[in-house]
């Protein structure tokens, strides 16, 4: 065999192709492939030709923005004066126009901490943590709720709009976690009536749609009590969503306690800490970091369920919009409502999930 | 029996032939101008550095990867986007893999008959003698009804060669085969691989088994940055390789 | 030895089983306590509204219309009757929600992994859209924003003049079978299955004979012989018992449509919106699942000359469907789950007609919310038995 010798010769590397790069490379990969591709992606191409500029004609072009009714609207184009008219309702509810202040005041709360939290590049995390599980809902629920410090009290039937979906996702999420976390705990149990016990109650909640854990909270739980004590509507729809989520709460909770092997534990043990310091101080921390993506999609879920608590009368975002659509001045606005609706939840959904997949990323 | 039949075709005439072939992943210039013959029966060692370009050069042998300019011709047949040649040249062209690739969800036997059953359409009392045959000469008769999971590192990449041959291929390609095994399993691929070279089947392996490569190898290959630096025989390749870059690599590779 | 100079109760106490057995009847004893107080509270409440206890109610007329049934039903028939009909609705629409979700999802799934950059990308859109807005927005929006705004009966919109859409619903042909023309369904069935049957003993025959120069033509024969079986066996047996098939075609007669199937809005704007949204989140299952199947695998099996179609039928679904078939369980008893959203918009399913129209004219509602919990439970319940059976054999076959 001969031996050939191209020491010196070492080829320089080369751009590709013409048709395999930039732009006209990436669309022969990624849309003409080949001949199916192609009809695919013309078929798509022509699908959207005819449906997108319509709708921009409808919603931007043609639409009427501003208006007192139905009938100030441009009868082909959207009719976002619905959405605008009403704006402060769809965010406040029926709340007193002069204590407004009041709920922006639990927005930039909430606004601050979140931002505080998410934001990596603004240090003292855990502070903000304290603040956000341990101060915020109390201050929140007296500002909102008042009757203290010369706070004229606005009771919960004149909350509504986002604000109450706000206040539901929140109160539901600080509540179902720490709730969660001691259920899941249960069910790893070693004693077996605890075990017993906290299986029983997730399979229980878990095995029902959210609607019967609410119509219960606001049907059965009053008869569950004596006359005296009367819960407010709004607490008990909290009651039923707390009872409700901690259970999917703690099966995600207890995937993470899976995960975290039994070295930890026994490392634990060999310090000499009891079961509540190495739970506290050692796995749990580990175990919630991992599951921090269900987390989130949990939080997601309670968020979108909010809108359930329109069967049992009370006034979310949604619901709002539904009793607006009743106005006989703005008799079918049906369509702009629900997209106005619609997008605002998906705005708040999107969100947090985009952001808990960068969380996960890094 | 297949076999006889082949033997016919012209033995000289190369069964593998690159000409000129180049490949980007994106804007990375991966292969460079290769040009390579195989004669029928021919048992190649391609080495190299990490990233050197080998992997990919015998990936694009049976169109696992896409080449954009240059021809492969694979007994005949040139690789284009056609997906009958692609077939085709499959057909033909057996793969041996790093991590092994058995399917998980079926049994060794079945691992070994599905490629027979679907493509070459045999009978299943037939291919399942095939197969037989196969796990007998790698020496795990035994294991036939068990799933890949329940083997050993060393077991599991003796059924994916014996997978390929089931289909009787012209060409066999060894992807590192040894490079995810344990030691200890080492030697019982290798055994089986040399087994086959001793029984005329042409082979192209990317390996770092230098003492594989002494005992079979007709041509040593060595690759960097994308293009072949050296081909030379094994002894001139071990004993006295002409290009610095061949010297460094052994240097690192035998003194490890 | 210092332990012996402690009381008996502290040595328990620090004894971590009596410690154990001690937390474990003081939960028993809360428990206890608590249903007790809630009991005593109950009874002492109802007793002041006035309002009876037991399952007595199950027997009384309800007094009240259900505008879908699927079995006989009118006001003259008991609270039991209404508890039936609104189970078998929410079984209806759970049914056909199951099945258009599953294709739907399944093809967006698929579609998601395209290698086509604009039909990924609409895959993906569709997927982030619509499992970000809440079911209940889309259900009001199908039944209040679209089908809502369709024409009166009169202006009807008509399909091929037999399918009619308006704001009552949709009114679709139904066949109405004579007894002949039944009798010919039940032949042809009968004949389906025993070609299927016979096939399947056959099958390792047929492999090998095809390949057998003689046999070939034979083999081409027999199955000629059976796929034309299944059609005319019925067809012959049709002419003897003297079958009729007649299409019943919605007629208008006055205001509304009669004949033929009507589909009412309730159930079409539910049955929409419970597909969409559920489709969305099984189509994350079938892409998390596909991309589970490790590339190797694609390779490998591409490398044995698999044609693309074999590769995704041998190798890479029956892999994917190991990691799909467990959440796609979850996503189907959501959607049976979610199904009771239906008491929104007024389509007559079980929470509806009997956690609220029932409830609403009996007052009993412990008794009426625990039976419909328990349906709920007893489907969730079976199901995840079902599936960790399904899991124990899945992990039994692989290793």
């Amino acid at each position: 065999m001969k031996s050939t010798m191209m020491e010196e010769k070492m080829i320089p590397a080369r751009e590709p192709p013409v048709n395999s790069r930039g732009v006209l490379g990436w669309m022969r990969e990624k849309l003409f492939a080949t001949p199916s591709q192609s009809l695919i992606t013309l078929t798509l191409i022509y699908g959207l030709y005819l449906i997108l500029p319509p709708l921009w004609q409808w919603a931007v072009m043609d639409a009427t923005w501003t208006g007192e009714s139905r009938s100030a609207c441009n009868v082909d184009g959207a009719c976002w004066a619905f959405v605008t008219a009403r704006l402060d309702q769809f965010i406040y509810g029926f709340y007193p126009e002069s204590e407004i202040w009041r709920v922006n005041l639990f927005f930039v709360q909430l606004v601050l901490i979140l931002g505080w939290l998410m934001i990596p590049a603004i240090p003292g995390k855990k502070l903000a943590l304290g603040l956000g599980l341990l101060v915020l809902p109390v201050t929140s629920w007296l500002v909102l709720s008042g009757g203290y410090f010369g706070l004229p009290e606005v009771e919960t039937h004149k909350w509504g709009g986002l604000m109450v979906t706000l206040v539901l996702a929140l109160y539901g999420m600080l509540a179902s976690l720490p709730v969660g976390v001691l259920l899941a705990l249960g069910r790893r149990s070693s004693m077996p009536v605890i075990r017993t016990f906290c299986t029983a109650y997730i399979e229980l909640w878990r095995g029902v749609p959210l609607i019967t854990v609410l119509f219960m909270a606001s049907v059965m739980l009053p008869l569950f009590v004596p006359e005296e004590i009367v819960f407010d509507k709004l607490v008990r729809a909290l009651i039923g969503i707390v009872m409700f989520q901690s259970a999917y709460m703690a099966e995600v909770v207890r995937g993470g306690l899976q995960a975290i092997p039994k070295g930890q534990v026994e490392a634990c043990q060999s310090l000499g800490m009891g079961y509540w310091q190495s739970m506290l101080l050692v796995v749990l921390p580990q175990a919630l970091r991992l599951v921090i993506p269900g987390i989130v999609n949990t939080f997601i879920a309670l968020f979108k369920d909010t809108s359930l608590v329109l069967v049992i009368g009370l006034f979310d975002l949604l619901s709002i919009v539904q009793a607006a659509l009743n106005d006989p001045e703005w008799l079918g606005s049906a369509v702009e409502g629900y997209l106005f609706a619609g997008f605002v939840f998906w705005l708040f959904c999107f969100g947090i999930s985009k952001y808990s997949q960068r969380l996960e990323k890094n | 029996m297949d076999k006889m039949v082949r033997e016919v075709k012209d033995p000289a005439s190369p069964v593998i032939r690159l000409n000129g072939v180049n490949k980007w992943y994106d804007n990375f210039h991966v292969l460079r101008d290769i040009n390579l013959d195989v004669v029928r029966g021919e048992k190649i060692v391609i080495c190299g550095p990490s990233g050197s370009g080998k992997s990919t050069l015998i990936r694009c042998i049976n169109a696992l990867e896409e080449h954009q300019e240059g021809q492969i011709i694979v007994d005949g047949t040139e690789l284009t986007r056609d997906l009958k040649n692609i077939e085709k040249v499959r057909r033909e062209v057996g793969m041996v893999f790093q991590q092994f690739n058995l399917f998980p969800h079926l049994t060794v036997l079945e691992n070994c008959t599905l490629a027979p059953l679907w493509v070459r359409k045999t009978a299943k009392k037939a291919a399942e003698k095939t197969a037989m045959e196969y796990l007998e000469r790698v020496r795990i008769p035994d294991q036939a009804d068990k799933y890949p999971g329940q083997l050993s590192g060393g077991q599991q990449q003796r059924v994916a060669i014996a997978r390929s041959l089931c289909m009787n291929p012209e060409i066999m390609l060894f992807d590192e085969p040894t490079s995810a095994l344990d030691p200890e399993m080492i030697k019982e691929v290798l055994d089986v691989m040399i087994e086959l070279a001793n029984e005329g089947m042409t082979m192209l392996c990317v390996t770092h088994e230098m003492g594989f490569a002494k005992t079979v190898a007709d041509r040593m290959i060595f690759m960097d940055q994308g293009q072949i630096v050296e081909e030379a025989t094994p002894e001139v390749f071990f004993n006295n390789p002409k290009s610095e870059r061949s010297r460094a690599f052994l240097g690192q590779i035998l003194n490890h | 030895m210092a332990n012996k100079r402690h009381p008996m109760l502290v040595r328990l106490w620090r004894d971590p089983v009596w410690r154990a057995v001690l937390f474990q009847v003081l939960l028993i004893l809360a428990v206890v306590a608590m249903v007790a107080w809630v009991v005593n509270n109950t009874l002492s409440n109802l007793e002041h509204r006035g309002i009876s206890t037991g399952f007595d109610f199950l027997s009384q007329s309800a007094g009240f219309g259900i505008i879908q049934t699927l079995v006989e039903y009118d006001e003259s028939h008991t609270f039991g009757r209404t508890f039936l009909v609104g189970l078998l609705n929410t079984l209806l629409v759970s049914f056909l929600g199951v099945i258009f979700a599953t294709i739907l999802g399944f093809l967006i799934g698929v579609a998601r992994l395209s290698s086509n950059w604009l039909l990924s990308k609409m895959a993906s859109i569709y997927i982030e859209v619509f499992r970000n807005i809440p079911l209940l927005l889309q259900i009001f929006f199908w039944y209040f924003a679209v089908l809502g705004i369709l024409p009166n009966p009169r202006q009807s919109i008509s399909l091929f003049d037999s399918i009619f859409i308006n704001v009552r619903g949709i009114s679709l042909p139904w066949p109405e079978l004579n007894a002949g023309m039944v009798t010919v369904a039940w032949v042809f069935m009968a004949c389906l299955a025993a070609v299927l049957v016979l096939r399947f003993f056959m099958r390792s025959w047929l492999l090998k004979a095809q390949h057998q120069e003689n046999k070939g033509q034979m083999v081409l024969y027999i199955k000629a012989a059976m796929a034309s079986s299944v059609v005319l066996i019925p067809l012959v047996t049709s002419f003897l018992v003297d079958a009729q098939l007649r299409w019943e075609i919605p007629e208008l007669k006055g205001f509304n449509f009669s004949g033929g199937l009507v589909l009412i809005p309730e159930l079409a704007a539910l049955w929409f919106a419970l597909s969409i949204y559920t489709a969305a989140f099984i189509a994350e299952v079938v892409r998390s699942g596909i991309e589970s199947v490790s590339k190797g695998q694609k390779e490998a099996a591409a490398a044995l000359g698999l044609k693309p179609r074999r590769v995704l039928s041998l190798v890479v679904i029956p892999q994917a469907m190991r990691v799909i078939i467990p959440p796609l369980t979850n996503q189907y008893l959501n959607l049976i789950k979610n199904s009771s959203l239906a008491t929104a918009i007024g389509y007559p399913d079980l929470v509806s007609v009997f956690a609220g129209t029932t409830l609403n004219q009996t007052g009993q509602a412990v008794e009426v919310i625990a039976m419909t919990m328990a349906v709920y439970l007893t489907i969730s319940l079976t199901v995840s038995v079902l599936m960790n059976l399904y899991n124990r054999w899945a992990s039994l076959v692989e290793r």
